[in-house]
């Protein structure tokens, strides 16, 4: 339990907004292994991707997962996102045991949790214009008529800041803030509870990160989406995560507030990563200005 | 349309420089037509060079260049040494045979190509895509050749299929369907060893290409919608995979008239393929240079048909012409 995030009932948490809440999301002892077989051999060997990964998303809040390279955030965001199978463990959404559920009764739940991906320009398919990428979620989940879906996509590109008058242009197109803004708003078209964030504002340059960053805090106050935010940049995590967990070759080794974390790292893994950052202190002192 | 005129025109200019080239090509080879004559010593060299000035073999090349060429806008594509007759309807009735034969195997290889690539993509990894991986790679082991030859011995040893022409002797007594019927039966053992000939490169593109796209981050962006597999695979995979596959395709019909050659001649399927054989060894030059032309008018279209259908399926070709 040491590793479950404990924000929302944590008293001294400056953003506790003493919530009663239970946690949307909550993931206990997740591992996830992989089979693979030995060249020329039928001798297998099990990799670990991540073992015993406990955290919990609350309501309107952003959760960080940060770590390097190969610590298997990007495994952990996918099998949340329910594209691929845990070995072991659990996750529960709004205290549904999601791994319980078959495939057919998994499809409605499917809506609830929606991933948008590093790079926006293999995230979209080339073939389909804005607007139908937008209104294909809702197709697929056999939501609408089709003007009904079409007039959604639209109101939706408003609202990620694109024109919609450009909805029959196709994602090439389009610069790459403008396709994570395509991508965010088909992530949208649902009305998911949880965004899974996996790099998402990695490819952008400084100025669109920014953009993106001040698009998702709006969209989170204004519909409580909560996200969980993978991410290998701890400049960014400091400006937008109200919590943060830190992997470590497949173990969350530390997890926190973000102010606590920053302030006073146990891990030795995290302290590493915090000395890596100029002047913490100084974003500090702006955020907190 | 712009782009298709530029296409249309890059296509003539390639073609007369092919003209050009296999003209050329062949004035290189020793000897002509009418050498055997002039080793016969029972035919004077005075005979020989009537014959020869006859014929305007005597002529320098672009002259001879400029009457070959004047005979293909009268339609006649020169004179075949061997028959005596313009090369065209000589060509046009082979052609004819051997497109039957291509447009049959060509239809259906990628008939069977298609869901089988699509399938073992679908179940890329599993057992039954291996085992077709086993199947795929012996069929592109075995050399044509030793393919056509055991069909040749099978049909031959059973009796099952008739070998050698495309109709009986009996053609025609037969009623219209009778006719069908005996051609197809002809048709049959040829169409599959080009089937069989061509379908196993067409499934390995088609698996991989689909496969590259299946492990899209767009696919598993739809898969996080709750995406069935069929649309995955027919709405997501198939088109945005499509492009080398219609660049393939465009390709197969390129070699309509040359895939077949080696089939027609071990299987006597009396297609261009024997024709140009002969006529190269006995330097008909004429026919063989209507052969490579009209090859070459099926490359230069298959090209055509592939970009057709590129600019009408993919938007970003389009896009990029208004740039």
């Amino acid at each position: 339990m040491q590793e479950t995030l404990g924000h929302g009932m944590n008293p001294e948490s400056p953003q506790s907004n003493s919530n009663q809440f239970e946690p949307l999301l909550r993931v206990s002892g997740l591992s996830k292994q992989y089979v693979q077989r030995r060249p020329f051999s039928r001798q297998k060997i099990v990799v670990s991707a991540f073992q015993d990964v406990s955290l919990e998303v609350f309501p309107g809040e952003t959760l960080a997962l940060v770590g390097e390279s190969g610590a298997g955030k990007s495994s952990l965001a996918r099998c949340i996102a329910l594209l691929e199978r845990p070995s072991t463990g659990k996750i529960e959404l709004a205290g549904e045991n999601l791994l319980a559920l078959n495939r057919k009764q998994l499809f409605p739940i499917r809506r609830e949790v929606q991933m948008i991906f590093q790079d926006p320009s293999s995230a979209l398919n080339p073939r389909l214009t804005a607007c139908e990428i937008i209104a294909e979620p809702l197709l697929i989940q056999g939501e609408g008529t089709k003007p009904q879906r079409r007039a959604r996509a639209l109101q939706l590109m408003e609202q990620v800041g694109l024109d919609s008058a450009q909805e029959h242009k196709t994602p090439l197109e389009f610069s790459g803030g403008q396709r994570q803004r395509l991508a965010i708003a088909r992530a949208l078209a649902l009305s998911p509870r949880l965004l899974i964030l996996d790099e998402a504002l990695s490819n952008l340059d400084a100025a669109n990160q920014t953009l993106i960053l001040e698009l998702l805090a709006d969209l989170q106050a204004a519909h409580s989406l909560s996200f969980l935010h993978i991410s290998h940049d701890l400049r960014l995590v400091s400006e937008f995560a109200d919590d943060v967990a830190v992997m470590y070759q497949g173990r969350i080794v530390e997890s926190k507030d973000t102010r606590k974390l920053f302030t006073s790292p146990e891990h030795s893994y995290t302290k590493e990563l915090l000395a890596s950052v100029r002047s913490v202190e100084s974003i500090l002192l702006e955020r907190s200005a | 349309m712009r782009y298709l005129a530029r296409r249309l025109l890059h296509s003539m200019l390639l073609l007369l420089a092919v003209s050009i080239f296999s003209f050329a090509i062949l004035q290189l080879a020793p000897g002509d037509f009418f050498t055997p004559l002039s080793v016969n010593p029972q035919i004077s060299a005075h005979t020989v060079a009537t014959l020869r000035s006859q014929y305007g073999l005597d002529k320098p090349f672009p002259i001879r260049y400029e009457h070959w060429l004047r005979s293909v806008f009268r339609g006649d594509l020169g004179l075949s040494f061997a028959s005596g007759t313009p090369v065209a309807p000589l060509l046009v009735f082979r052609a004819r045979n051997t497109l039957l034969l291509t447009g049959t195997s060509l239809l259906l290889a990628w008939m069977l190509a298609i869901p089988f690539g699509i399938w073992s993509a679908a179940r890329r990894g599993k057992w039954t895509d291996r085992a077709g991986g086993v199947v795929t790679s012996s069929f592109l082991t075995i050399p044509d050749l030793v393919l056509f030859l055991a069909l040749l011995l099978l049909a031959v040893r059973t009796g099952w299929f008739p070998t050698g022409g495309m109709m009986s002797a009996r053609f025609d007594d037969l009623g219209v369907g009778g006719k069908v019927q005996d051609v197809a039966a002809h048709l049959f053992l040829p169409v599959v060893g080009l089937v069989l000939a061509t379908l196993p490169p067409l499934v390995r593109h088609i698996r991989s290409a689909m496969i590259e796209v299946l492990e899209a981050p767009f696919v598993l962006a739809a898969r996080a919608h709750g995406i069935s597999e069929r649309r995955v695979l027919l709405r997501y995979a198939l088109p945005v995979a499509a492009n080398p596959l219609i660049t393939l395709f465009g390709y197969s019909i390129a070699g309509m008239l040359s895939a077949s050659l080696l089939v027609e001649v071990v299987l006597s399927w009396p297609g261009v393929g024997p024709l140009l054989v002969d006529a190269i060894l006995a330097k008909d030059v004429y026919v063989v240079v209507a052969a490579v032309m009209l090859s070459s008018v099926f490359l230069v279209a298959g090209n055509l048909v592939a970009d057709a259908l590129l600019f009408a399926t993919d938007p970003r070709i389009r896009t990029e012409q208004i740039n």
